[in-house]
């Protein structure tokens, strides 16, 4: 044990630091991006405060045809856009840029379905009251739905690890890139368990702290 | 206070037209409690979201303190809307938020100053008996309470008139009976105009000089409460009556 954490356990614990690295930025973009997009798919729906059939239907089909695209497949076919982006294809930032393309579709549909959650008659009375949609948006929709954001950011973090382990193949590093060299190519077990051990232990501690989170802001059935 | 001519609304759905509201009309005058009977499915709904401004009539107007409502900019509907304090069946109070902070709500939206909003949200709750209240969240009060919220809330920023969506459809009688009281209380009170639509005639006997009856999207019967309860004209009120008193 002790032998094996001399020789993996700097190059182990650096591959844990990549993958929250690019876990955490990719999150943050892609709900910089797919908060707004979420947002504006419900909004525009056709039960929404402002139906809009054009932008509705671009939307949707813009977030289906990213959604429709296996990751992996995805990040080699924008490598030429991470290089715009980021300067580089290859290391853990340059690898944020495909997560982001890849999780923003997927952070907007959770908004979409966590936004679903505040009361119809909420935001009925909000409009009763005189209110615009932008304050129903800022005053109504995404405060009631907060428990509901945070679970399916969540769950868009949980997404996110898995895709930076495939982040590993285009050279983005982190423990996925681990798995692969160690456990794929050279057939070291022991270090491809000691991955999937650490990726175990990012997830659930990502999970937890989320949940904690949800249960502290939650307002509702107390 | 609030006029209603010749209302008509028609949904296009895709099974069709619906005519939801056929030549409606109807007098609310200032400081009065008036009553829209009707079961469920007659219109009541739509005809609540004409009054309170929320939709359009497909013809007819409707009109707010003399305001004609049709052809008025967005700000200005926002600002007629503002008149008009509505409650809607299940209260629509924001789970996220207190009894307090949901009666702020309106004030918010006018930017009111944080201190005054606050004050009038504890004078409102303590009016109706939840002083106590005031930091409870709407998950920790019972359905009479969480109406009374509503029902102050809707008042918070001093509407003219009051519109109750079924007010005491989901409450035991008791509570019911203290939400009826408290609504006869705010009228005496403050003079806000009150308009109950409801299937519960009781509730209507017990609050409204006046009502009228609605029944597939049309008005059966109009007039005043003592007269339509007494000697109904209507075979819809006849029925109404009829079915209140075996339940």
């Amino acid at each position: 044990m002790r032998e094996f954490l001399a020789e993996y356990g700097q190059m182990l614990a650096q591959g844990a630091g990549e993958t929250l690295y690019m876990t955490a930025a990719a999150l943050f973009f892609s709900y910089l991006l797919g908060l707004p997009l979420g947002v504006l798919t419900t909004v525009t729906a056709q039960e929404g405060l402002r139906p809009n059939r054009v932008i509705n239907g671009l939307l949707e089909w813009l977030t289906g045809l990213t959604r429709s695209i296996p990751f992996v497949i995805l990040m080699i076919a924008v490598i030429p856009l991470t290089r715009l982006i980021a300067g580089t294809s290859i290391g853990p930032t340059a690898a944020v840029a495909p997560l982001v393309i890849g999780a923003a579709p997927f952070a907007g549909r959770m908004t979409e379905s966590a936004l679903k959650e505040a009361d119809p008659a909420a935001v009925e009375s909000a409009q009763a009251m005189g209110a615009t949609n932008w304050q129903i948006i800022c005053k109504v929709l995404l405060p009631e739905a907060a428990p509901a954001l945070l679970r399916g950011c969540s769950i868009t973090a949980v997404t996110l690890v898995g895709y930076s382990a495939m982040a590993g193949i285009v050279g983005g590093r982190g423990l996925g890139d681990i798995a692969i060299r160690y456990g794929y190519h050279r057939y070291e077990y022991g270090v491809m368990l000691a991955t999937i051990l650490l990726l175990a232990c990012i997830v659930q501690v990502v999970q937890g702290l989320f949940s904690l989170l949800v249960r502290q802001i939650d307002k509702r059935n107390r | 206070m609030i006029s209603v001519q010749n209302v008509t609304k028609i949904f296009e759905t895709k099974e069709g037209r619906v005519e939801a509201l056929r030549n409606v009309s109807l007098e609310v005058g200032d400081g009065e409690i008036c009553g829209v009977i009707g079961a469920s499915g007659a219109g009541k709904s739509t005809l609540l979201r004409c009054m309170a401004l929320l939709d359009q009539p497909t013809q007819g107007e409707v009109a707010v303190d003399g305001v004609c409502c049709a052809g008025l900019s967005r700000a200005q509907t926002l600002a007629l809307r503002r008149q008009i304090g509505v409650v809607f069946q299940g209260y629509g109070l924001l789970a996220q938020r207190t009894a307090a902070q949901n009666v702020t709500l309106p004030l918010e939206l006018t930017q009111t100053p944080k201190k005054q909003a606050q004050a009038r949200a504890e004078q409102l709750l303590e009016a109706v008996g939840l002083a106590d209240k005031a930091r409870a969240y709407p998950s920790q009060l019972s359905g009479g309470q969480r109406q009374r919220v509503a029902i102050v809330r809707a008042l918070a920023a001093n509407p003219k008139a009051l519109l109750c969506d079924e007010p005491t459809s989901a409450l035991d009688p008791l509570s019911a009976q203290a939400v009826l009281e408290l609504l006869q209380g705010l009228n005496r009170q403050f003079g806000v105009t009150i308009v109950i639509i409801t299937h519960q005639l009781q509730a209507v006997r017990a609050l409204c000089r006046r009502a009228a009856v609605i029944d597939q999207g049309e008005f059966a019967e109009q007039g005043e409460t003592e007269q339509i309860f007494t000697a109904p004209r209507s075979p819809v009120t006849q029925r109404l009556l009829a079915e209140a008193k075996l339940a």
